[in-house]
């Protein structure tokens, strides 16, 4: 590190921590040592500090405990000449920085300041990022549909400048976060004027206008290692590998810097993110405390992007049909409002449907688009809105009828990844927005065939050899092949609930996770889908072929030896040999001896409730109390990190409908509490379900959080409902 | 006219301290070496005189295939007896070191002593760890005693291996075992060199060489490595200061007490009473305006590195700091001390103390010192030091701006710390630049320096010569001495002088691209830090392999002789320059001393008298290195890590590399 950049970060990290002492003995003076304080929806307490320390701040005089261990990594700057050594001195104050920048941001939280609301324009940023949105994150981490994360810091030179690097890192599905400001500019404010859609959806999330904000940034980074990595709090050595080796983030430094930007750079090269500016900086070339530069420049901005992901060591592959709008998957979460909309297919305004078919090979001609209606062009040109018969041809040697449901699911991503391009539902409830934007940028109805073939080509690439598009727009000709396509939709559904665990001879395992929870390994089941809720076992089997040695392998079931908790010798013998002999023997039907493990990014906690005889459900996101003393954010602590912990496991929504929903413990008359946000997007299929088990009302008599957040309570209301698991065996 | 002149000393200061001591009529070891050729018989090794049938001299134009003594030994015996009788010796020196300090660790821990503490306790339970010894709920001194009573055993142990022997990478253990040179005590071997080397024993000169290398290993991996690491826990692990150091360093107006010698407990007790204000309210009665302490030789770098003291330089430079006229008194205790010095003192006011009971020199006040009283000694060598102070004279050779500024105080766990600081210390950033290339390789240069060469002349340009071309440079003992007063431990050393690769690694950490690492009994940490270097991964995965080259431009100790050879036993090629080859009459000893011992440990003892040929020898050791290890090709200006992006299959594999099991479906 540069003379210059250390002096810069030590000097900083002195600063701030003299910011931070100030604002915290002022408000121990005013609420006291004891006054507690937790950021919304964490269960890292100052997750910076937690991770490195092992120290959990629960109050304002653990901050000062906190606020200690900064003063002790602080230094005095190198002198002019015969300067002594300040790399490690540098990045010590880093490390200060960060967590002096965690206590400011806390304590202004606790002052109601945070997250940052622009007067002017009454903007709120993001502020502190949940645990709820990293663990959503989750399998997109992994999957490769979010690659990287930029931390942008400053304003760009001007707007276009500003979009045009903001776009280029959504096509290349990177997740952005804004922070910092030149001079009051930032990217922030640009993007705001040229009216780009930031958030969560879009990928751009800003974070507030102070370059300290970015440390909301570096705390959700560390909270990967915490959370998908099991890496216990205080091993800052395993954090720090891992954030170097598995979390590719990097900082993008636009306009000036000072020492704060500094400071809080020389806080992320200690977790291996490299920084790139687009002004003359000193460099950092030598590696071995990031894997490549720690410092580098790029002063063409239509090179920066590029620069930085490759100083990070980020492979980036996109598939991108040729079409005039940007594609990528950042632009998923965009959405047209009706203003902004030229016109839409389906959504009960028009009739419309879309259909994945399989064809012979002959059948097919690959890349052939055809539209098919009477003026469709002309009807197109006039906006507004059409109806929209979908079907996609397919053909492969390793095609698979049941294949059919995998590729249609991906008719929702291809669409959507266009910019300017919406669609949502699915089959014959689906719904396409197309921009006035997009319509202006060039986008016809062929682009849509367009988009299909070269995207399933791309997803499906060794299943797939062949694959044509047909759009009919005719309203009558959508009508009857919709009828056709809903005969086959049934077909598919009969068959697929015909594929149960006795019927296959194959799990498959998931270990897409392991490039961030790397002692997790998913047993996707035919009743029992991947605990993110993002992989069946169809899309498992899929995945294989196109790539037999990617993330899904198949697990032979070898013998049922215990067909009440359902154990199989294949599943326990891989087990052993791709944990290393963590995990010995699974248990696939019960949670109460030898349940799966969970990596992180689970949809849903199962937990016992033991007063209850039954178990409680709470998903993802839910930020209440639970009857087991633990929120959801809690909860989710004890039951990743690839460990077995009998009483607790992460499941993925839909499991829970499933007829080997803790089949060996009594099935879902066991759960006892469940969100109401899972008993209303669950309703129909429970319902279905319980009949099935001889317990009709059963939903009614579940508990939720509108009836009881504690055992007490709860056992009330069971009591009163007389609900079926007060009479089952017991549990424990 | 100038030209006439005879460089004796590449330091300018001592240049003209020599001239002027000349036209004065004071004679140094320059001149005594000047007069007195070494003998050429025993220079090359082909003296015998272990037994009074001789001293045989066993010469002629085929003396080695000929030639025998009274009893028949050949040549290559004669030789290899010769080079084993070093190394003992200089086993027994740094060894003998290590014994006072053991002994004085355990004074700590018994609580016998109430002058010394212990300062590092994190390095001490680190020792412990190592040891396999179990800290856990233990007092520190309670803990100090045993570390220390377990370090005694490495002297007298009768089977089994030295404590630190473990340190070692398991490949390195394995050539040891495997040619049977664990050393088991440092005594045992020692004794047992003797014993081999006495008439009529031992005559195998490979079978000598090994036990040459066994006896060595007890010094490197026990002896000096023990030394080191007490040291750092009783007095601190050194992190870096800014110091100066050469002639200048003495203050006119103050009283000078040089400290000089090797072991650190005399110097450390100094530091402490100079301070205390009876002293230095004694010193102003006398007229002074305080107390200077100065350092020499390698208590010098003892103090340099933890105190900051200022160094006034090396071996030869003991006679040239009594010439300056300023020492009111040299405190001296083992190794490396002229007796000369005595006789030069005379003719000065200087008074030269002797402080070991093992050294005492005729004409010097002795002052015994030992560790349970080490402060009252201390206090009385301050005293005579100060009530010397006004009989100082006008007679000496002073220019008060001949000095230069040091940085100092690179330790093993500072040399970590430095790459990473507290959270991500390692030796990434260091294997990754030898990897990529900007770091040519790393060259120990180290050892005496010595009147029959231009005094650390060929430091110097030995030293330039290797960062131009991107080589990491090491060093201890007096070398360091001699970069301190040439100036060339500074900073910015690297922006004038270092290659564009170097001096970019040295520019982001912030370090001269010369790193003084300690006194000579410390070069156990080059051995300790190549291990750790072996462990980071992407070099080798053994000492022996890596570009790394041990030199000892200039030496004349045998203490030097025992460094080489565990260097060499430990895989590190060494060149030691200057005079001839002590074993130089014997080619059998030559090439099993060089082409044997690579074969059988990646390591060499080679003497080279041309430093252009030490020069070329290094590079062609380091480059082959490089080869071997399939780095990238070095390319002056040239470097940079190839990039390995990462898809996200890739990151999957990154688990899967590291548990092969994985994935196994």
């Amino acid at each position: 590190m540069s003379k210059i950049i250390a002096s810069a970060a030590i000097r900083g990290a002195n600063r701030l921590y003299r910011e931070a002492g100030e604002m915290l003995e002022k408000a121990i003076a005013g609420k006291g040592e004891e006054h507690r304080f937790e950021f919304v929806d964490t269960a890292f307490h100052l997750p910076m500090i937690y991770a490195m320390t092992g120290f959990p701040v629960k109050t304002l005089g653990d901050m000062r405990t906190a606020l200690g261990f900064a003063k002790d990594l602080l230094h005095e700057e190198p002198s002019r000449h015969v300067w002594k050594p300040y790399l490690g001195e540098a990045l010590d104050s880093g490390m200060a920085t960060l967590f002096a920048e965690e206590i400011l941001l806390a304590l202004k939280t606790d002052a109601g300041l945070e997250p940052y609301k622009d007067p002017e324009t009454g903007f709120v940023y993001n502020g502190f990022i949940t645990d709820t949105i990293q663990r959503n994150l989750g399998i997109q981490l992994v999957d490769g549909t979010m690659p990287g994360f930029a931390a942008i810091i400053g304003a760009a030179p001007d707007e276009d400048t500003a979009v045009k690097i903001v776009r280029e890192l959504q096509e290349k599905n990177i997740l952005t976060f804004l922070s910092g400001n030149v001079k009051g500019e930032s990217v922030t404010k640009q993007l705001l004027r040229k009216g780009v859609e930031l958030g969560w959806d879009t990928r751009i999330v800003p974070l507030g206008p102070e370059t300290e904000h970015t440390l909301y940034a570096l705390d959700w980074a560390i909270r990967a290692s915490l959370i998908f990595g099991a890496k216990k709090p205080g091993d800052y050595k395993a954090h720090l590998k891992y954030q170097k080796d598995r979390v590719f983030a990097f900082a993008m430094v636009l306009g000036e810097l000072d020492d704060i930007i500094w400071t809080t750079g020389a806080g992320a090269i200690n977790m291996g993110f490299p920084a790139v500016a687009d002004t003359d900086v000193p460099v950092v070339h030598p590696s071995g405390v990031c894997i490549y530069e720690e410092v580098d420049k790029e002063f063409d901005h239509t090179k920066i992007v590029q620069k930085a992901i490759e100083v990070r060591g980020l492979k980036i592959v996109v598939e991108k049909p040729p079409i005039p709008v940007a594609y990528g998957a950042a632009f998923e979460g965009e959405r047209i409002r009706k203003e902004d909309m030229f016109i839409e297919f389906g959504g009960q305004r028009t009739p419309a449907f879309e259909w994945v078919r399989m064809r012979e090979m002959d059948e097919v001609e690959d890349g052939k688009i055809e539209i098919i209606g009477e003026n469709w062009k002309e009807l197109y040109e006039k906006g507004g809105k059409m109806p929209f018969g979908l079907i996609i041809d397919v053909a492969g040697r390793k095609m698979h009828k049941d294949f059919e449901a995998v590729i249609e699911r991906k008719i929702h991503h291809n669409i959507n990844e266009g910019q300017g391009l919406w669609h949502m539902g699915q089959r014959d409830l689906n719904w396409v927005r197309i921009s006035k934007a997009a319509k202006a940028a060039g986008i016809t109805l062929e682009h849509l065939g367009v988009i299909m073939t070269t995207m399933m080509r791309h997803r499906f690439r060794s299943i797939l050899d062949k694959v044509q598009v047909s759009i009919y727009t005719g309203e009558k000709e959508v009508l009857g092949l919709m009828e056709e396509a809903r005969k086959a939709y049934a077909e598919r559904d009969s068959r697929l609930g015909s594929m149960v665990d006795e019927s296959v001879d194959l799990f498959y395992s998931c270990l897409l996770c392991q490039s961030f929870a790397p002692s997790h390994v998913c047993i996707i089941t035919a009743e029992r889908l991947g605990l993110c809720g993002a992989y069946n076992w169809l899309d498992a089997r899929a995945a294989y072929e196109i790539d037999p040695t990617g993330g899904n392998q198949p697990v032979p079931k070898g013998q049922l030896l215990d067909a009440r908790y359902g154990r199989y010798t294949g599943v326990d013998e891989y087990l052993k040999k791709s944990t290393g002999g963590a995990v010995e023997t699974l248990n696939l039907y019960t949670i109460m001896e030898n349940p799966m493990t969970s990596c992180g990014c689970f949809e849903c906690i199962v937990a016992i409730v033991p007063e209850a005889n039954g178990v409680m459900v709470v998903q993802r996101g839910h930020q209440g109390m639970t009857p087991a003393g633990m929120k959801f954010s809690t909860l989710a602590g004890s039951v990743g990190g690839g460990m077995q912990t009998p009483g607790f496991m992460g499941i993925g929504r839909n499991f829970i409908t499933s007829k080997k929903f803790l089949a060996g413990d009594g099935g879902i008359k066991r759960i006892v509490w469940m969100t109401k946000n899972l008993k209303e997007s669950l309703k129909s299929a429970f319902e279905a379900r319980a009949a099935e088990v001889g317990a009709p009302g059963l939903l009614d008599k579940i508990a939720d959080e509108t009836v009881a957040e504690d055992s007490e309570k709860l056992l009330e209301f069971l009591a009163d409902v007389e609900h079926p698991a007060l009479g089952m065996d017991p549990m424990i | 006219m100038e030209q006439r002149i005879k460089i004796k000393n590449a330091s300018e200061a001592a240049q003209k301290i020599i001239e002027w001591g000349e036209a004065e009529g004071l004679v140094t070891c320059f001149e005594r070496a000047e007069k007195m050729k070494p003998c050429p018989i025993g220079e090359t090794g082909a003296c015998c005189k272990v037994c009074h049938m001789g001293p045989c001299r066993l010469v002629g134009p085929k003396a080695e295939e000929e030639a025998t003594g009274v009893c028949g030994a050949q040549l290559s015996t004669i030789a290899a007896r010769n080079l084993l009788r070093m190394v003992a010796a200089g086993t027994a020196a740094h060894s003998d070191h290590a014994r006072s300090m053991a002994l004085t660790l355990l004074a700590v821990g018994e609580g016998k002593t109430s002058d010394f503490e212990i300062k590092d306790p994190a390095k001490l339970m680190r020792m412990a760890e190592i040891l396999e010894i179990d800290s856990s709920g233990k007092e520190i001194k309670d803990l100090a005693r045993e570390v220390a009573l377990k370090l005694l055993e490495d002297f007298s142990r009768r089977d089994g291996a030295v404590g630190y022997a473990r340190r070692a990478p398991a490949k390195t253990q394995e050539r040891w075992r495997k040619w049977g040179i664990v050393p088991r005590s440092i005594d045992r071997e020692v004794v047992e060199a003797m014993h081999r080397t006495n008439m009529g024993v031992d005559h195998d000169p490979d079978h000598l060489l090994l036990h040459a290398l066994k006896t060595s290993l007890a010094d490197g991996w026990s002896g000096s490595m023990m030394a080191t690491d007490i040291t750092d826990v009783l007095f601190g692990t050194p992190k870096p200061v800014r110091a100066e150091s050469s002639f200048g360093i003495f203050k006119p107006d103050h009283v000078n007490l040089v400290i000089h010698g090797h072991e650190p407990t005399l110097a450390e007790a100094i530091i402490d009473v100079v301070a205390e204000p009876e002293l230095v309210e004694y010193a102003k009665s006398k007229g002074a305006k305080g107390i200077n302490l100065g350092g020499m030789c390698c208590t010098a770098n003892e103090v340099l590195m933890r105190h900051g003291i200022p160094t006034s330089g090396g071996f030869t430079n003991q006679e040239l700091g009594v010439m300056t006229g300023l020492v009111d008194a040299i405190a001296v205790d083992v190794q490396c001390i002229m007796p000369a010095i005595v006789e030069m003192a005379k003719k000065f006011h200087t008074k030269v103390i002797t402080t070991s009971e093992k050294a005492m020199t005729q004409g010097a006040t002795h002052v015994a010192f030992d560790e349970h009283h080490a402060r009252e000694a201390a206090r009385k060598i301050a005293r005579i030091a100060i009530d010397n102070f006004p009989m100082r004279t006008k007679k000496g050779k002073f220019v008060e701006s001949d000095k230069a500024p040091v940085i100092a105080g690179f330790s093993h766990e500072y040399i970590e710390y430095m790459q990473g600081g507290r959270w991500r210390a390692s030796f990434r950033p260091l294997n990754d630049a030898i990897m990529a290339g900007r770091i040519r390789g790393v060259v120990a240069l180290v050892g005496c320096d010595n009147p029959r060469v231009p005094a650390t002349g060929l430091f110097r340009y030995l030293a330039v010569e290797f960062i131009k071309q991107d080589v990491l440079v090491v060093t201890t003992g007096c070398g360091a001495n001699a970069y301190a007063a040439a100036g060339f431990l500074t900073p910015e050393t690297a922006l004038e002088h270092a290659g564009p690769g170097l001096r970019e690694v040295c520019e982001a950490i912030g370090i001269p691209p010369i790193l003084h690492l300690g006194a000579c009994v410390d070069n156990s940490r080059i051995l300790t830090i190549a291990s750790a270097m072996a462990a980071e991964g992407g070099l080798s995965d053994e000492i022996g392999g890596m570009p790394a080259v041990g030199i000892a431009p200039e030496w004349m100790s045998e203490k030097a002789i025992a460094i080489a050879c565990y260097f060499a036993a430990s895989g590190v090629p060494v060149i030691f320059g200057g005079g001839s080859s002590p074993v130089g009459a014997s080619k059998e000893v030559t090439n099993l001393m060089t082409n044997v011992w690579y074969e059988r440990f990646l390591g060499a003892l080679h003497f080279e008298k041309d430093p252009e040929q030490v020069l070329a020898l290094s590079l062609e050791y380091i480059d082959k290195a490089r080869v071997n290890l399939k780095l990238k090709k070095y390319e002056p200006g040239r470097f940079g890590t190839e990039r390995v992006l990462m898809d996200m299959a890739a990151r999957r594999e990154l688990e899967r590399a590291a548990k092969p099991h994985l994935g196994v479906g």
